[in-house]
């Protein structure tokens, strides 16, 4: 889960981290309200999950109250690629002697953590790394061991950073090495890491990505999900315990495991090509059970999608067998009686094959259709969706 | 031969008195698996009855090894004791620990995979379905009634994926399909199981599956054209996932132009290995190349 900046604030500000004042706003006037207690030229920034807000008008300075409302009022409602704006973030304006760059992450392919680091901040870390390799330290860190001063200094010193700012900047590392553990964090990127005029370190700016399964151990991370973002039958599914990502297609998809019904949406989509570009819907994995309250409410959010034309059950009989499945499909469909109004094609393999296809083809349900292989199910719910 | 399992393995169950654990604990029993033990510290000196076939339940890995000779465990025990229970595994140093626990905080695992450095211990998963060398042992929750002994290697990220192929290729049989799970942070690689594969004499070709998310499948291609002489064919899912949105495993995501299907396609391509469009036609293009 990726946190809006003024979350990802709140966050560091919590484990001690320096940053500015400020706070968040959904109207011009909590903007205006923000910056008066701020009392001096404060920034008002949207806050959208997306880079390059800057540029696109999502970033103002106001000196006073009254202008920071005004600044709001053009910034909330702002469409940044795609991201509408419903909230920014009011800060107290800062000048900026230096940028910095700062961030721990997890590095997947050495199965380590990382930390990057550059006295070169500002800028987007992708472009630097690019251009200027040799000014960005990458410093693997060892997930059992962790970050202490020493290590902390190791990384500082690897970027080379200025001595006057060495101390304040090994000290930050430390802290942010505590919200990246205690927080279950993936990412914790501070750019800029900012020196003020004074010569105070400050994180200026930060995303944070949460790792959603530390949920269990994480009480405080539901409420920074982004609820008003999420798409209501994402959310109503997430209600259901639902594996479910909706997407910009015609064919519904209810599969079990990840992988086949990642690979079910691509079989689905080379199929649609033939009959004019149709796509999946959806991505749903039921989970290794599929049980028939689990079918029932899969088919259930499915089938409420209006754009869903057909709908395509593809399920392996692994661990449950088709039996099993064909009958989970049989009683969801008895349930959802006269909710069930688009066709079903269905394709069961596996254990207990024949057996499956026996007990659809005696429920002779009107709306479904059992075709044997994977390919020839995809083009056949393709074609009902065209 | 098969890779990292075989008929002499015995086997624990970390979690078995669980309900997963036993459900799953009795299913291998069933295919033949030498289910030695199961751990847990509770119940230590108990037994557990699977259709007449009692299983002692000991206080910990180590107990158990000492006790029974273990050298594999099977690890149900849910994510917030998953980092405990593998650690635990790892500090007996058994030869190979199996992650079945889906949904374990990346930190743990990334914990527990810089713990196991330099220890005795080889760890699959997490969030993966095991291993099976048909006919012989299962560690896992892998179906063992689908395919049979046989000359093929399978190594994926996907569980659902990997019985799909093994159906697929049923009457062909494998030595050994192992899934590695779709997480972020995981022990065995498509690479350690492609080298181990690769030296297996009974294996005669591998088909390799992979997934979004990551560059795992980038760098077993640079391993396969370096080192592997055997056949592989591949698949990769996840050509219609959206960027930035996680498909079902933690660790398939698309972030930005990184972890991309098509980049992976290619990468097995340029290696000389050839890429199936759909599980099926994988499946076809192994039964070509091996003549079956």
């Amino acid at each position: 889960m990726d946190l809006f900046e003024y979350q990802a604030r709140d966050l560091l500000a919590s484990h001690g981290v320096p940053v500015l004042p400020g706070g968040v706003a959904e109207t011009p006037e909590q903007a205006e309200a923000i910056a008066r207690e701020i009392g001096s030229q404060v920034v008002v920034k949207a806050q959208v999950k997306v880079g390059g807000r800057g540029k696109a008008g999502g970033v103002k300075l106001a000196d006073n109250a009254e202008d920071a409302k005004a600044r709001a009022q053009d910034i909330l409602g702002l469409d940044i690629k795609g991201h509408i704006t419903h909230k920014v973030m009011v800060a107290q304006a800062s000048d900026i002697a230096e940028e910095y760059y700062f961030s721990y992450l997890l590095d997947r392919s050495n199965r380590t953590f990382l930390a990057m680091a550059s006295k070169e901040g500002g800028m987007e870390i992708e472009q630097l790394a690019v251009e200027r390799p040799e000014a960005l330290a990458r410093i693997p860190v060892d997930a059992s061991i962790g970050v202490d001063a020493q290590k902390a200094a190791e990384i500082v010193d690897a970027a080379n950073f200025p001595a006057e700012v060495r101390d304040q900047v090994i000290a930050i590392a430390v802290q942010l090495w505590e919200v990246f553990t205690q927080e279950d964090a993936t990412l914790v990127e501070i750019n800029p890491l900012a020196k003020a005029p004074d010569g105070t370190v400050l994180a200026l700016d930060a995303k944070v990505t949460l790792d959603e399964n530390a949920e269990f151990r994480q009480s405080g991370h539901a409420a920074l999900e982004d609820a008003a973002a999420a798409d209501p039958l994402e959310a109503r599914a997430k209600e259901k315990n639902l594996n479910y990502v909706k997407l910009e297609g015609e064919v519904g998809i209810i599969g079990n495991g990840a992988g086949l019904v990642m690979s079910t949406l691509d079989v689905v989509a080379y199929a649609g090509e033939e009959f004019g570009g149709v796509k999946p819907a959806n991505f749903l994995d039921i989970g290794g059970g599929a049980s028939a309250e689990v079918m029932a409410n899969g088919l259930e959010i499915i089938l409420s999608d209006p754009a869903v034309k057909s709908v395509f059950v593809n399920v392996f009989g692994g661990i449950t067998s088709c039996d099993a499945v064909a009958n989970g499909i049989v009683s969801a469909l008895g349930i959802l009686g006269d909710e069930a109004t688009k066709p079903l094609v269905v394709r069961l393999d596996g254990n207990n094959v024949e057996e499956g296809r026996r007990i659809l083809a005696e429920a002779n349900h009107p709306l479904v259709t059992v075709v044997d292989t994977m390919d020839g199910a995809a083009r056949r719910a393709a074609e009902l969706a065209a | 031969m098969s890779i990292f399992l075989n008929e002499n393995s015995k086997v624990i169950v970390q979690g078995m008195t669980g309900s997963e654990g036993r459900k799953h604990t009795s299913r291998m029993l069933a295919s033949g698996t030498a289910i030695v033990g199961g751990v847990n510290p509770k119940k230590a000196g108990e037994s557990v009855d699977f259709d007449g076939t009692g299983v002692p339940v000991f206080g910990s890995v180590a107990d158990a090894m000492k006790e029974t000779g273990a050298d594999v465990s099977v690890i149900f025990v849910p994510p917030p004791f998953a980092k405990g229970a593998v650690i635990e595994a790892v500090d007996a140093q058994i030869g190979l620990a199996v992650v079945i626990t889906e949904g374990i905080p990346v930190h743990d695992s990334t914990y527990f995979w810089a713990h196991a450095q330099g220890g005795a211990t080889r760890i699959i998963g997490p969030n993966c379905p095991g291993l099976i060398s048909p006919g012989r042992s299962n560690a896992g929750i892998i179906p063992a009634n689908i395919t049979k002994q046989g000359k093929i290697g399978l190594v994926s990220k996907s569980g659902t994926l990997t019985y799909q192929m093994m159906y697929e290729l049923r009457d062909i049989g494998f030595s050994t399909a192992i899934g590695i799970g779709g997480d972020p942070v995981i022990g065995t690689t498509h690479i350690d199981a492609l080298q181990a594969f690769q030296e297996d004499p009974e294996t005669e070709a591998i088909v390799m599956i992979g997934e979004i998310g990551g560059d795992a499948e980038e760098r077993a291609a640079d391993f396969v054209k370096a080192n592997v002489t055997k056949p592989v064919v591949g698949y990769v899912a996840g050509f219609t996932a959206p960027e930035g949105k996680t498909m079902g495993h933690a660790g398939a995501i698309v972030s930005g132009s990184a972890g991309t299907a098509q980049a992976k396609k290619e990468a097995l391509e340029a290696a000389g290995v050839r890429v199936g469009k759909t599980p099926s036609e994988t499946a076809r293009l192994m039964r070509e190349i091996i003549g079956a």
